[in-house]
């Protein structure tokens, strides 16, 4: 709704177009002026500021060599390598790290919420208690408690603690068991694919015919025998690689840094919380009736569940929690505070060394805007696929 | 059991009835019970019982004991006032007590009186006198020393203060039929709700220094106070928005039938109503804000989160992580609780001086 009725029609008053009065021109280009003459200032005293520093400015440092290492990388990189492929491992870090914290934050979320509408009084306080303490206390401090904890809570690399056989935790970071594909590796995975495609005939077979059997037990054995039969027949697809204590450090298997493991605990809890509200509002959005018709109709309370309350909860549980999606991948830049390489640590990183100043700052948030963009097209995508059910 | 019957019961057989409604929920509330104290007894024996509540340096809390609060004890009036002068510290407790006195009253509708406007302004200028000093044998103490709870406290206030007026012009040009303010406005609010609140921050305080001319650069406090307000502004106009939207078109016809124009409608008709319908959603911005000040660490400034972690840099006493995040997050639970309580008084007492106000006429 825009209803600025602006301005009454006062006889006397010039029209300059169809819906414009004078004084509607006239505040529009007084305002166009002003930012313009603003802008224009900025951008002289800048100038004046860069010539007096003889500070460089473009974007051409982008391809000059980079001297710093980043901690870790989902593609090779190593000092000597350009600027421009440090924030290309910055962004897949920012994306690995929002990822799984997304995952994570909507399984903690969902936990809670159903803990907070629990039939047990003191289960439903205690996730009332989780929720409140967590969203009061700054996500920052969080995020320093759990990487100071990490790195000074855990023992050292000779005391590793061993919960699990191939698990280690240490102050230097998490070992853990690495897959290893082995040579029956593809043979198992084109059995699966057999398989699942099998399952998916079944499917549509089953819809289409309605024929009297249970389509889960059936459908899953379908899709997981090949496979089976394959790793029997041809051998186990994958070993697993164990890290091993060899000398100062652990070497083999896979190594999770310490600064990962902190943001994806801050992150995952402080956004669980908010989740947790979004999802339980979501729930009790459903009217209650809908529940009671559900039972009366005579199905379970797990069916009444899956098939009456969460469709529908899902529809006002969806916006919301797009918001708080993209409130933790803007969140994940305190990595920056513990030093996590994403993309504000390597933005920050390279206006130390460079000092460029104006190109890091809008190189974040050009990278941020495009992230937001890309995250609200998919959303509208998703709530316009959710609200065309509604009959 | 009807509600009626539990009400008449002492406590402790209302908590029975509570806990044991049905069997399923009586097994559950008790084998949560259980998990619940297995957990809390341990962290009661650390925080209390086996703590450690005095003492000099951290050879008093040997490891194995419960927690160490000596060490807040001992680092109390850093972690508070940051690097404010040790003598004048009592200066920046009285000015952030003002400045919480003048919040408080504002919020309660009981004071939403003419006179608000002067206490407002003396009160601000007592906040100055005593923050930074320098007239009445007040010794001068320069913005970049100002630090801890009270630094926490400003940011949040005018930052808040500040994009509450801001948010104005732009929610209501977002509304506006006006091609050039609508564009502009949308542009505004949609790139900064886009970025992450550290960029704004880095913005401000690398790149004003850059299109300021030299002499008129803000210091650093301001730099990132302009961030913070820019950044909030941008959250509030949307919130705000979605009030103006609540308000019916009646209002505005009535408006134009009275012959009443553009501003005074929108300053006495419409925002009063847009401001008292987005309440909640302003006062869980507060919080945001609050919580989000906590960033300004990040460009090198010592709020109540910087103070905390500079305590923990004394090689006296090393390795108290725990306790002084603890501390730090109790203050800022503590802070942001009062906050969504006292939004919700003011939401109650709203309500009722509504309803009295209607039962009048």
């Amino acid at each position: 709704m825009r209803s600025g009725p602006a301005f009454q029609d006062v006889p006397g008053r010039v029209r300059l177009a169809r819906f414009v009065t004078r004084r509607e021109f006239q505040s529009q280009a007084l305002f166009i002026v002003i930012a313009v003459l603003l802008v224009w200032g900025a951008i002289q005293v800048a100038a004046d500021n860069l010539a007096e520093s003889s500070g460089k400015s473009g974007f051409a440092f982008l391809w000059q060599k980079a001297s710093f290492e980043l901690g870790e990388s989902l593609i090779p990189y190593s000092a000597g390598d350009t600027y421009f492929k440090a924030f290309v491992v910055g962004v897949l870090n920012t994306l690995k790290v929002a990822a799984l914290g997304i995952v994570l934050s909507t399984f903690i979320g969902l936990i809670i919420a159903l803990g907070q509408l629990s039939k047990s009084v003191v289960i439903a306080r205690l996730c009332r208690g989780y929720v409140e303490v967590v969203r009061n206390v700054p996500l920052l401090l969080q995020l320093l408690f759990w990487h100071t904890f990490l790195l000074r809570g855990l023992p050292t690399v000779r005391q590793a603690l061993s919960p699990v056989d191939g698990v280690y935790l240490t102050n230097r970071g998490l070992y853990l068991l690495s897959p290893v594909a082995e040579p029956s590796f593809w043979i198992v995975m084109l059995a699966l694919a057999g398989g699942i495609a099998l399952a998916v005939g079944l499917w549509f077979w089953h819809r289409k015919t309605n024929a009297a059997f249970r389509l889960w037990p059936w459908g899953l054995t379908i899709a997981v025998l090949p496979a089976l039969l394959a790793a029997y027949v041809a051998g186990a697809p994958i070993t697993w690689e164990i890290p091993r204590l060899t000398g100062f450090n652990f070497t083999g298997g896979m190594t999770i840094s310490p600064e990962f493991t902190a943001m994806l605990l801050g992150l995952s809890i402080y956004t669980g919380a908010f989740n947790a509200e979004i999802i339980r509002a979501g729930i009790l959005g459903v009217s209650k009736g809908q529940v009671e018709a559900g039972l009366s109709l005579g199905l379970h309370p797990g069916q009444v569940m899956r098939k009456i309350v969460l469709p529908q909860a899902l529809r006002i549980i969806i916006p919301p929690i797009s918001n708080s999606y993209l409130n933790l991948t803007k969140e994940s830049s305190l990595g920056v505070a513990i030093g996590y390489p994403e993309v504000v640590r390597v933005a920050n990183i390279t206006l130390a060394e460079t000092s460029q100043s104006l190109e890091c700052v809008s190189i974040i948030m050009l990278i941020y805007l495009i992230l937001s963009l890309i995250t609200s097209l998919i959303l509208n995508v998703m709530n316009a696929q959710t609200s065309r059910e509604e009959r | 059991m009807s509600e009626v019957v539990l009400h008449r019961l002492p406590w402790w057989r209302r908590l029975t009835a509570e806990l044991t409604k049905s069997p399923v929920s009586a097994v559950l509330n008790i084998a949560a019970l259980v998990v619940f104290v297995l957990i809390a007894i341990p962290l009661v024996n650390w925080a209390l019982i086996d703590a450690v509540w005095t003492g000099e340096s951290g050879d008093s809390c040997p490891p194995g004991s419960g927690a160490c609060w000596a060490f807040i004890g001992s680092k109390l009036r850093l972690i508070l006032f940051g690097r404010f002068p040790y003598d004048e510290q009592w200066r920046a407790f009285a000015g952030t007590v003002i400045l919480v006195a003048l919040v408080v009253i504002s919020l309660n509708p009981v004071f939403w009186r003419k006179w608000l406007l002067p206490v407002w302004i003396a009160g601000l200028l007592s906040y100055g006198i005593l923050m930074w000093g320098g007239v009445f044998g007040l010794s001068f103490v320069e913005s970049s020393l100002w630090g801890g709870l009270p630094l926490t406290i400003l940011l949040t206030v005018f930052g808040v203060g500040f994009g509450l007026v801001i948010s104005v012009p732009i929610a209501l040009g977002r509304q506006s039929k006006l091609p050039v303010f609508r564009l502009s406005a949308i542009v505004f609010v949609e790139a900064v709700r886009g970025v992450p609140l550290i960029s704004v921050l880095f913005m401000a305080s690398v790149l004003l220094p850059l299109i300021i001319p030299d002499g008129f650069t803000p210091d650093g406090l301001g730099r990132v106070l302009i961030g913070l307000v820019l950044f909030l502004a941008a959250y509030m106009a949307e919130v705000l928005r979605g009030g103006l939207q609540a308000i019916p078109k009646g209002q505005y016809e009535a408006c134009r039938s009275l012959g009443i124009a553009y501003w005074p409608m929108m300053l006495k008709v419409i925002l009063p109503q847009a401001f008292e319908t987005v309440l909640p959603a302003m006062v869980n911005l507060f919080i945001g804000a609050l919580k989000g000040t906590s960033l300004v660490v990040i460009v090198a400034m010592m709020d109540l989160l910087g103070a905390a972690q500079a305590a923990l840099a004394d090689p006296k006493w090393i390795g108290f992580y725990v306790e002084t995040y603890v501390f730090a997050g109790i203050i800022y639970a503590l802070m942001c609780g009062s906050i969504s309580w006292y939004g919700r008084q003011t939401e109650r007492s709203l309500r009722e001086m509504r309803e009295q106000s209607n039962d009048r006429r």
